[in-house]
């Protein structure tokens, strides 16, 4: 689960980490208050989406009175912001940051990631901040640190100068990020996030360290114990056909084609789509009906295949280990006649009580081709989504 | 031979009186696995599925001496549960749970590591040894006993290439689901040491995803360590980066862990690629023809 920028500052405020005065509104009209909330004379508005490359789309913008914050907000407010990291339908802005104006003397890159190599929270630093960091990482290496913090000792002093020194940190600099580093790896360990990232981190002209950005992932497996962040959940961020599978309990990933796929176990899933592709056909979306999936679980499923105007076929596809595919074959036939369904579905059944699904479809009325194995199935379903 | 599981398993199943617990190790008993009792804290004494429930690990180990333990608790409680079956010295953990925390993962991964305890999964589908025993939740009929290792990210992947290897006739020595999650107990690496020093094995089988660079390492021991064929299939060709397909892990993120980069790791490491996972089966027939 994603977090805005504002959710991000909230939390590093709360931590103790230094970010600028800040007031988040929905109403151009707030924006005048707000920015004589904050006081100065020089403010930055920011639109708040779930997407990275926000200035370069005009997403962020420096302005020099209340008037000027107001007509950014009256420009962005219910408009979708396109960046080079959004589809091209861009994120919906419905929330503006106004920020005090903050005086950049250098702009530097700290993250911190669940590590899969070392198993740890490592942290990743260096000097050169505000620019994609794959790309520091693939022509000057040298400038990037990779500091792993050790469980049971957390972070270390002697950790924070490693980083410090690589980050170009003076005396007064080091001493303050001596600091900031427990506090940072106390917010990702007390709320379970996946990833932090200070995009720029900066110095001040005062010399002080700021953190400019914050972008925050959460554990989506550990969302269940943090009602705080559950609060900060914005879903008109995600696609409403992944909400809408995510409050089912289901896995679905909306993709460009036009057959639509329910599988069991996300590797068959990817798998599945890979098959289509294979045979010229292209997948309309990922979705795993899971473990325990129930009957209601696989209406469901179906429903939100169905919803996709571009669906042109279902195949299903399920190798019975948990699910037993009599289970699926009685879903099946539930939804089709729940929702009533008017394209062709191509099934495949294996496994566990994959005979007897296969006679419930047999016997049923409907209109389902029953194939035995995956690549029948999946050329059958290419041949019917042309 | 085969690795980790035969028929002197003696398996203990945590969370035994639960609904999944019960339906998965009915069909493990009957076929072969000795399960030896079960784990449901406040239920002790009773009796289930003909064998002994207890209220902890702890006591299961004193009265009927277990070696292997299977997992079928709620996300939230795994941590304790694998760490409980730690603390009783059980050598061999299997986590069929899916959804637990990563971070949890990191505390549970250090402990079972400094206790040299092999933790399978989470968010997997187990182990078996055709023949021998399951201890898990796959389909036992499709298995045939046999000479492919097969080591795998995916539940449902795993039983395509067994399917597909027990139809062409050269069935599997020991199938080890790793799981999906970022933070395995055990790697493709730890099985495949395995792998190539049990005779059984004459071809080993890998089954990969995207997300991650656990394949990338693997491909790397490979080419050093293992003289046996290697066949790979890499599901996740066609998912498009940044989203997370399913598995906590399945995850293309700043550009790292596609499949076609897998892909060419691998081969360059001497590992024979199915191009489909249709071709899984007859590509192990075939490269087990040229040895």
């Amino acid at each position: 689960m994603n977090l805005h920028e504002y959710q991000g500052k909230e939390l590093f405020a709360k931590f103790g980490l230094p970010v600028s005065k800040n007031r988040v509104i929905a109403s151009a009209d707030d924006a005048v208050d707000a920015c004589r909330d904050i006081g100065g004379d020089k403010w930055v508005v920011k639109a708040q989406v779930h997407a990275g490359g926000r200035g370069k789309a005009g997403g962020v913008k420096l302005v020099s009175t209340p008037e000027e914050a107001m007509e950014f907000a009256n420009h962005w407010l219910g408009k979708r912001l396109i960046t080079y990291q959004t589809d091209s339908n861009g994120q919906l802005v419905n929330s503006i940051l106004v920020e005090e104006c903050t005086d950049i003397a250098k702009e530097l890159y700290l993250s911190a990631v669940v590590d899969r190599g070392t198993q740890r929270i490592v942290f990743i630093g260096s000097s050169e901040g505000g620019v994609n960091i794959e790309e520091v990482a693939e022509n000057t290496p040298e400038k990037i640190i990779y500091e792993p913090i050790d469980p049971l000792t957390g972070p270390m002093d002697f950790q924070s100068r490693k980083i410090s020194k690589v980050l170009g940190l003076d005396g007064e600099q080091s001493k303050q990020f001596s600091k900031m580093l427990p506090q940072l790896t106390d917010l990702f360990v007390t709320h379970d996030l996946s990833l932090l990232e200070i995009n720029p981190l900066v110095i001040t002209q005062g010399g002080k360290l700021h953190c400019l950005d914050a972008k925050i992932n959460i554990d989506s497996n550990a969302v269940y114990r943090q009602p705080e962040i559950q609060a900060m959940h914005d879903p008109s961020q995600e696609d409403p056909r992944e909400s809408e599978a995510a409050l089912n309990d289901l896995s679905y990933v909306s993709l460009d084609g036009n057959i639509g796929c329910m599988v069991n176990g996300a590797g068959l899933a990817m798998g599945t789509m890979d098959t289509i592709k294979y045979f010229d056909g292209s997948p309309a979306n990922f979705l795993d009906v899971g473990g325990t999936a129930t009957q209601d679980r696989v209406s469901k499923a179906f429903k939100l295949i169905l919803a996709d105007p571009e669906v042109r076929v279902v195949l299903v596809n399920i190798f019975g280990g948990i699910v037993r595919c009599d289970l699926i074959a009685e879903g099946i036939l539930a939804a089709i006649k729940e929702v009533g369904v008017s394209i062709p579905v191509v099934v495949r059944l294996e496994g566990n009580n994959a005979d007897i699904g296969s006679n419930i479809l047999a016997e049923s009325s409907a209109e389902i081709v029953s194939l035995n194995n995956l690549e029948d199935a999946a050329k059958k379903a290419v041949e019917l989504s042309k | 031979m085969s690795i980790l599981v035969d028929k002197n398993t003696r398996l203990l199943v945590q969370g035994f009186t639960g609904s999944q617990a019960t339906l998965h190790s009915e069909q493990s008993i009957e076929y072969g696995t000795n399960i030896v009792g079960g784990v449901t804290p406040g239920k002790g004494g009773q009796t289930h599925l003909g064998v002994p429930v207890f209220n902890s690990v702890h006591e299961a180990v004193e009265e009927v001496q277990p070696n292997a333990s299977i997992i079928f608790v709620p996300a939230k409680f795994c941590k304790d549960s694998i760490l409980e079956a730690a603390d009783a010295e059980i050598k061999l953990i299997i986590c069929i749970t899916e959804g637990v925390p990563t971070l949890d993962m990191l505390v549970v991964k250090k402990r079972v590591d400094e206790l040299g305890i092999t933790l399978i999964g989470p968010n997997c589908p187990g182990i078996i040894t055709p023949g021998e025993a399951k201890l898990g939740i796959m389909p036992g009929s499709i298995h045939l006993e046999g000479s492919v290792g097969i080591i795998s990210r995916s539940g449902t992947l795993t039983y395509e290439a067994v399917k597909q290897t027990s139809d062409l006739g050269l069935g599997q020595s020991t199938c080890v689901g790793i799981g999906g999650d970022p933070i395995p107990g055990t790697s493709f690496i730890d099985v495949l040491k395995m792998m190539e020093s049990d005779d059984q094995t004459k071809a080993i089988v890998m089954v990969g995803e995207i997300g991650g660079t656990a394949e990338e390492e693997a491909a790397e021991f490979i080419k050093n360590n293992i003289s046996k064929p290697v066949i790979s299939y890499i599901a996740g060709q066609t998912a498009p980066a940044g989203k997370r397909m399913g598995h906590a892990g399945a995850i293309i993120a700043g550009g790292k862990g596609t499949a076609a980069d897998k892909i060419k790791k691998l081969e360059e490491s001497g590992v024979h690629i199915a191009e489909n996972l249709l071709q899984i089966g007859k590509k192990t027939k075939e490269v087990l023809n040229q040895f």
